[in-house]
């Protein structure tokens, strides 16, 4: 009996069935791994927003919901910009120069923006995601004597400047993100579709 | 016996030849036997050995009042946080329940927690119990993954923001980060989408997933049988029938036993359900009481009290990537205790000094980054942090060597009572 047994032929159909039927389960898991991507329903909501910026006052803070993600536009003063160039604050960065950071090609630059004034940002920590706070007072007691005005995540503390980049020695590793945006005129912004450059 | 049973059944009252009914097909008695009745475990066990029933009792809690929140609760971003103020004002008894199933959360991780502690005492995790331990932390692993989820369902400011936190803690995984954070949402922000799968986790695949493993955790111990608190093996020492001279049945005398510890822990649990459901902010926290809003993140954001240890181990290194790491390093390293520690006794009765300072600073370092992340991560809090989180991770990256290193005292033969 044990004679006529081909366990060599045995062994090999058993591991190519195994085998098989692992593709087999392979190709029915992608389907359910694939339904928890964004769905056709969650891309469409992503469409760019319109923000009149028209009314905003020098030094405020306008925020929206794109995508649902917070955005922020900061109206910068003069006081404000000239902060972005203080040795006190460059000296303190992470990435001045923005080499690390997300942020669309025209808006690589020491203000971060398309237009100076205006600062456009995505209000969400590039560490763990909290929406940071704005702290636009200078040198106040828990922030130190350097402190030239900027962003304070309340999560785990990290410190960004007027133009949204990162003090080193925070959690957060690189700059807050500019989203792609663009001006149709003079006063209105359009979050999610990109300038021409 | 075969020969005889007919002649017997005939004898038999109804219930009786019910039961010999079931077994012919079923094998009702021997599983009984095997696990309850004719399970030997010592018949020295202290309270700590309780805390396994214990968190068994509250699995059961917990998928009870579950089902019945489930009736309810309405998974969705706009209807969820309306949701749960209806439980609690309109639903009758929605409250009780509710609050049953929050404290429970908190009560789960107090035994767990305290179960875990057992072992280190004993030495439950050595040989040959390893995989009992193993079984155990992936348990505990399923545990907190089903608290995250749970914690997300009231859509308040912390469900939201703790959300928020914890998913993008998979974004410092360098290059798949970003697109594995985009997957685990299902959207580009965490919406009525997450909401709805994390829901479906909670409720169905990791309740599976637990009960499935708790399954695996006993029979697992009952092949190896249950250690004693001198770290003395019953099965070692046997009668002339083969029952250990050491040993008592699980049944009566482990449960009967087990009922005290059970009364007790509803004692203890009733006083929070009715008293202090919130426990002051640490079981329910204050910004929870706020519905979800993605613009705003709360003043102060941390876990609940359980998970704090880690969250702060996460906050010791001003780095993402480092922080995350550390703070999964934190949890995986217990998966390897069986393999660290080198001493031949189990018990800390009969260990040296080396292992009982180690474990009390451990002990200690737990207790300390567990309130250290409930605090902000600046100054002098931060140094703290660092410090505890280095003594955490000596308790385990030195055990090869002070275990080894132990003079211990000679294990007795027999179990001991100790007044
Ligand atoms: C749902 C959660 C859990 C349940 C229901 C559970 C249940 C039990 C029960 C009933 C026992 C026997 C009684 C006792 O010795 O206390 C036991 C033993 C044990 N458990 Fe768990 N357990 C859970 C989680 C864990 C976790 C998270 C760990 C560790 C990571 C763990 C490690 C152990 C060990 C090592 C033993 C053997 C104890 C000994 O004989 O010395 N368990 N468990
Ligand atoms: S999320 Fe901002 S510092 Fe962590």
């Amino acid at each position: 009996m044990t004679d006529d047994t081909d366990n060599r032929r045995r062994h090999f159909l058993g591991v190519a069935t195994g085998v098989m039927g692992l593709v087999g389960v392979g190709f029915v898991a992608y389907p359910f791994l694939a339904s928890w991507r964004p769905s056709a329903r969650a891309m469409a909501l992503g469409a760019p927003v319109e923000i009149n910026v028209g009314r905003l006052e020098i030094g405020g803070l306008l925020k929206v919901e794109w995508r649902g993600t917070p955005v922020w536009v900061l109206r910068r003063s003069q006081d404000m910009l000239e902060t972005l160039t203080m040795p006190e604050v460059v000296s303190g960065l992470r990435d001045p120069e923005s080499r690390q950071s997300e942020q669309p090609e025209y808006a690589r630059n020491t203000h971060r923006s398309v237009r100076e004034e205006f600062l456009v940002l995505i209000g969400s920590c590039t560490h763990l995601g909290c929406a940071p706070l704005e702290r636009f007072e200078v040198a106040p007691a828990d922030l130190g004597p350097d402190w030239r005005g900027g962003f304070f995540c309340p999560c785990h503390g990290s410190t960004f400047d007027l133009a949204g980049r990162v003090y080193s020695g925070v959690p957060a590793p690189t700059n807050l993100v500019v989203p792609p945006y663009t001006f149709t005129d003079d006063n209105t912004i359009v979050v999610g579709l990109d300038t021409e450059v | 016996m075969s020969a005889t049973q007919p002649e017997v059944s005939r004898k038999l009252g109804a219930a009786g030849r019910l039961n010999e009914w079931v077994n012919a097909r079923f094998p009702l008695q021997k599983l009984l036997a095997e696990h309850i009745t004719e399970y030997y475990a010592s018949k020295n066990l202290n309270f700590w050995y309780g805390f396994g029933v214990l968190s068994m009792f509250v699995l059961v809690i917990m998928i009870v009042s579950g089902i019945f929140l489930t009736m309810s609760y309405k998974p969705s971003a706009t209807e969820a946080f309306a949701s749960v103020e209806y439980i609690m004002r309109d639903v009758e008894y929605g409250w009780l329940i509710r609050y049953i199933h929050s404290t429970g959360a908190s009560a789960f991780f107090v035994v767990v927690y305290l179960h875990m502690f057992r072992a280190l005492l004993y030495g439950s995790y050595k040989k040959p119990r390893e995989l009992v331990w193993i079984l155990g932390m992936l348990i505990y692993l399923a545990l907190m993954a089903e608290a995250f989820f749970g914690y997300m369902l009231p859509w308040g400011q912390m469900s939201y923001w703790g959300a928020q936190v914890i998913i993008s803690l998979f974004g410092a995984l360098p290059l798949i980060g970003e697109p594995l954070v985009e997957w685990i949402r299902g959207d580009f922000f965490i919406s009525d989408i997450t909401l709805n799968r994390f829901f479906a986790l909670h409720v169905i695949a990791l309740p599976l997933v637990l009960v499935f493993l708790v399954v695996l955790h006993i029979i697992a111990l009952h092949e190896v049988g249950s250690s004693s608190p001198d770290g003395v093996e019953i099965k070692e020492n046997k009668d002339a029938r083969g029952v250990p001279v050491d040993g008592v049945a699980f049944h009566p005398y482990h449960t009967y036993k087990d009922v005290v510890y059970i009364t007790i822990f509803l004692i203890l649990f009733s006083l929070v359900v009715f008293f202090a459901p919130t426990a002051g902010g640490f079981f329910l926290e204050t910004a929870n009481f706020d519905p979800a809003d993605p613009l705003v993140t709360p003043e102060a954001i941390h876990p609940v009290w359980y998970f704090t240890p880690f969250y702060a181990i996460l906050r010791a290194v001003p780095d993402k990537l480092g922080g995350v790491i550390l703070m999964g390093a934190a949890v995986m390293v217990l998966f390897f205790l069986p393999w660290l520690d080198r001493c031949k006794v189990k018990s800390i009765r009969y260990r040296g000094w080396q292992y009982k300072v180690a474990l009390g600073l451990f002990a200690v370092s737990f207790v300390v980054l567990g309130w250290l992340g409930l605090m902000p991560a600046t100054g002098f809090y931060l140094i703290l942090t660092q410090i505890f989180t280095v003594i955490y991770f000596a308790f385990f990256l030195f055990m090869p060597i002070y275990t080894s290193m132990e003079k211990t005292k000679p294990v007795p033969e027999r179990v001991v009572y100790h007044a």
